[in-house]
């Protein structure tokens, strides 16, 4: 770390007459800081390009869905892999994935004269990983973001729990835990590679960012290949683009101007 | 002076209980803590390579913030490669990196938490390998 | 000078014991709620904020409203507020003292609270809340302090302050308005999403604020030896009045664009809170609980004679404070939940440790009004005295 004093209190000065405030200086320091510390320079992945080469988009095929097994299979794959809990009652229950019917998951496109059939279909309920996501806006803290390959992602060890969040999304797709999760999980049933979340922050559907990491799909598609399709909606050849082309896909609230990544097929 | 003997008293009762936390622990030193490096995986390893991912005074000195800087950079950055000042690559997790050597988290980390007196509150949401009962305990 | 707020009558004694009394039970939650967490709350995935935000909003309003004392007094030298300013300025401090508790105890990890200040966020309308409710709360404390100071030793003001005086008044409506923001700028909320949030907050607060100004002042008057003033207080009254008329017309509003344009997401939650929805109608007694208190508020305070006489001032005041309540202290924000985004219903009542905290941070908000008009008045009563 090679700056005076006579040079911090310049930086600090000038981001402050910026209205940038101390923390200004911090930014411009802190990695510095921490670099000279841990002995490596470049641990920063190169910029990525203006325009993201990868978003990240789920398609949902819902008659696939319908056959028996399917819809619970997936559930308890999410489950069981990021630690969910079951308080067993709707007030406090978590919820990354989950089914409702067509009339409640499309809330305001009802159909009256739908065929029974798609009423009784189970609809796949997850965050929608907007590319314009109100719950991002609307964070206090950059506590949830949205990261360049389009997943919205929570940091829970920033989260100060004030659920400003869960008022701004329009899918009902963020949970806060009420009380502690570990009360409401079997200790003998850990994933022990994922962590729990603790008392007092909002969570949520993370598209599985810690598999993408190793390339791995996301458990649910895992779990149901047939049914569920993942991939990168900025490649025109990519399997969900494909799909998208050629069967005629629905996405939950359009008019809000979230575009959602989650692509309902019926 | 007014009230001398109120405020007397009203300073003894202060004055005791300012240095109440010396009184009661006067003559206990608690021992230094020696954390144990013992475990399974890490007696596994070949001795020239029982290394953690950077060296021991490193990591006893700055390991808190090496971690916090691994948070950041593999949650809000989505990196998760790790290289240390030798070159070598490690996947960025503290349970599935960190706590699969440090299995002893009772024998490791809390030796020293406790010695010092701070509690971090990663094993809120980040879950402790399962300890064996140790042999002498049984 | 805080030193006169030591010595009262019993009475006065007894009125801060029974303060404390219902603070130190709250308090006790409070201790519960931080060790079990907000579970124990009526709070749940659907109502995810209930009657601390409700009361964070409403307060918001209250503080703002010292304005309404500022402005006449310092922009037109109506002199007749002049005597009664501190105790707009300290109405102000104490109100915007509960808002950030009611914040504290909200929120799921309050000691991580300053990470709003580590990592400032300017695109989100809660870091702005709450620069602006610290800013107004400083403003308010230079310049209360200030003016009693001055009034103690028989000076104007300083020069220095008249600045912070003029910025008081653009910095009251924005407290409101940045308040009303939290809640408009929300897609899929149909109550909220509302262009004349912020007109109606700045109405409703308008009237419940000096109303509630009023109601303390007739208790001082009585109390002690101070007089606000005949005129004072009935300028201030046709200040409610007016504040409130206009809050109603914006309700009114709302109803027609939700009703007329026959759109059911906007529909809902008004149908929600008057008449119930698909059999849900918890909220229904409370909302017509309101619209009498504030009809009969209004029409009193049209009346010059009615206005007149202090003990139907007090109470057409009380009504619209309860009105003015009911309305955004419970039904706007609880409402606009309802339905959920999922267009089910699920309906939230408070539970009793979530109400005892209410109740204790109110507490904390009449204990600080208390202690600070109680100096105000001695000062003028020493005044008198001389």
């Amino acid at each position: 770390m090679s700056m005076n004093r006579r040079e911090f209190i310049k930086i600090a000065g000038l981001s402050t007459l910026f209205g940038l405030g101390g923390k200004g200086a911090f930014e411009l320091l802190r990695p510095g800081t921490l670099d000279a510390a841990v002995h490596h320079g470049e641990e920063h992945a190169p910029e990525e390009p203006a325009e993201a080469a990868i978003r990240w988009g789920m398609v949902i095929d819902v008659e696939k869905c319908s056959e028996p097994g399917v819809v619970d299979k997936c559930i308890k794959a999410c489950h069981s892999t990021h630690n969910i809990p079951d308080f067993g009652n709707s007030k406090n229950q978590v919820k990354w994935l989950w089914r409702d019917d067509y009339e409640h998951t499309f809330a305001g496109n009802e159909n009256e004269y739908m065929d029974d059939h798609v009423k009784e279909l189970p609809f796949l309920c997850l965050c929608n990983h907007c590319d314009e996501p109100p719950c991002v806006r609307v964070c206090p803290t950059k506590a949830t973001f949205k990261r360049p390959d389009g997943v919205v992602a929570m940091d829970y060890h920033r989260c100060i729990g004030c659920r400003f969040c869960m008022a701004a999304c329009p899918y009902g797709s963020r949970s806060f835990n009420w009380f502690d999760p570990r009360k409401a999980l079997n200790e003998k049933e850990f994933n022990m590679e994922f962590p729990t979340r603790m008392r007092g922050v909002v969570e949520k559907c993370n598209f599985c960012v810690e598999r993408l990491a190793q390339d791995k799909l996301p458990a649910c598609v895992e779990a149901a290949p047939q049914a569920l399709f993942f991939g990168n909606l900025a490649d025109p050849d990519s399997n969900v683009r494909q799909i998208l082309r050629k069967r005629s896909s629905m996405r939950r609230k359009l008019e809000l101007g979230t575009k959602p990544s989650v692509f309902y097929l019926v | 002076m007014y009230d001398a003997w109120k405020i007397l008293v009203g300073l003894a009762i202060f004055v005791a209980l300012f240095t109440a936390a010396f009184w009661m622990n006067a003559g206990k030193a608690a021992p230094v803590p020696e954390p144990k490096i013992d475990t399974p995986e890490i007696k596994k390893m070949a001795k020239a390579e029982r290394k953690c991912v950077e060296d021991k005074h490193f990591m006893r000195t700055t390991h808190m913030q090496l971690i916090n800087h691994w948070r950041d950079q593999a949650l809000r950055d989505g990196n998760r490669d790790y290289i240390n000042k030798d070159g070598k690559k490690y996947y960025i997790s503290l349970q599935n990196t960190c706590m699969k050597c440090h299995s002893n988290k009772k024998d490791f980390c809390d030796k020293c938490h406790d010695y010092t007196g701070v509690s971090p509150y990663c094993w809120d949401c980040h879950i402790a390998p399962k300890e064996e009962p140790k042999r002498n305990e049984l | 000078m805080i030193e006169k707020a030591l010595k009262g009558e019993p009475r006065y004694y007894m009125w801060i014991v029974f303060l404390l009394g219902i603070i130190g039970v709250g308090f006790g939650c409070w201790l519960y709620q931080i060790n079990v967490g907000l579970g124990i709350t009526g709070m749940g995935r659907d109502i995810s904020w209930g009657v601390y935000i409700a009361q964070f909003t409403y307060l918001v309003g209250v503080a703002a409203s010292a304005v309404m004392i500022v402005i006449p007094l310092y922009l037109h030298n109506y002199r007749k507020y002049a005597k009664i300013i501190v105790f707009g300025e300290f109405l102000a401090i104490a109100a915007v003292t509960m808002c950030m508790l009611f914040i504290v105890v909200d929120i799921g990890q309050p000691q991580r609270m300053l990470n709003v200040l580590l990592h400032p966020t300017p695109n989100s309308i809660l870091f702005w809340d709450m620069c602006v409710l610290v800013g107004y709360l400083t403003i308010n404390i230079i310049v209360g302090y200030n003016c009693l100071l001055a009034e103690a030793s028989h000076r104007p003001h300083p020069g220095w302050l008249t600045p912070f005086i003029y910025l008081s008044i653009p910095w009251a409506v924005s407290i409101h308005t940045v308040t009303a923001f939290l809640y408009a700028g929300l897609p899929g909320r149909h109550l909220w999403l509302t262009a004349v949030m912020a007109p109606r907050f700045l109405a409703s607060a308008f009237a419940s604020g000096p109303a509630l100004l009023i109601i303390v002042l007739l208790i001082i008057s009585r109390v002690s030896k101070f007089d606000p003033g005949r005129d004072a207080l009935q300028t201030i009254a046709k200040t409610v009045c007016y504040a409130m008329i206009i809050n109603l017309f914006l309700v009114g509003m709302e109803f027609f664009t939700a009703f007329y344009s026959n759109i059911p997401g906007h529909m809902h939650p008004l149908q929600y809170l008057f008449v119930g929805l698909h059999g849900h109608g918890k909220l229904v007694a409370w909302m017509w609980a309101a619209a009498p208190f504030a009809a009969i508020g209004v029409l009193l305070l049209l009346i010059p004679p009615a206005r007149r006489h202090h003990g139907i001032l007090a109470f057409a005041c009380a009504s619209v404070f309860i009105a003015c309540w009911i309305d955004k202290g419970v039904a706007l924000v609880i409402g606009g939940f309802i339905p959920n985004p999922f267009d089910r219903i699920v309906e939230y009542s408070a539970t009793f440790p979530e109400i005892s905290i209410t109740l204790a941070i109110w507490g904390i908000g009449a204990l600080i009004l208390t202690v600070l008009h109680k100096v105000a008045v001695t000062i003028r009563e020493e005044e008198a005295a001389t």
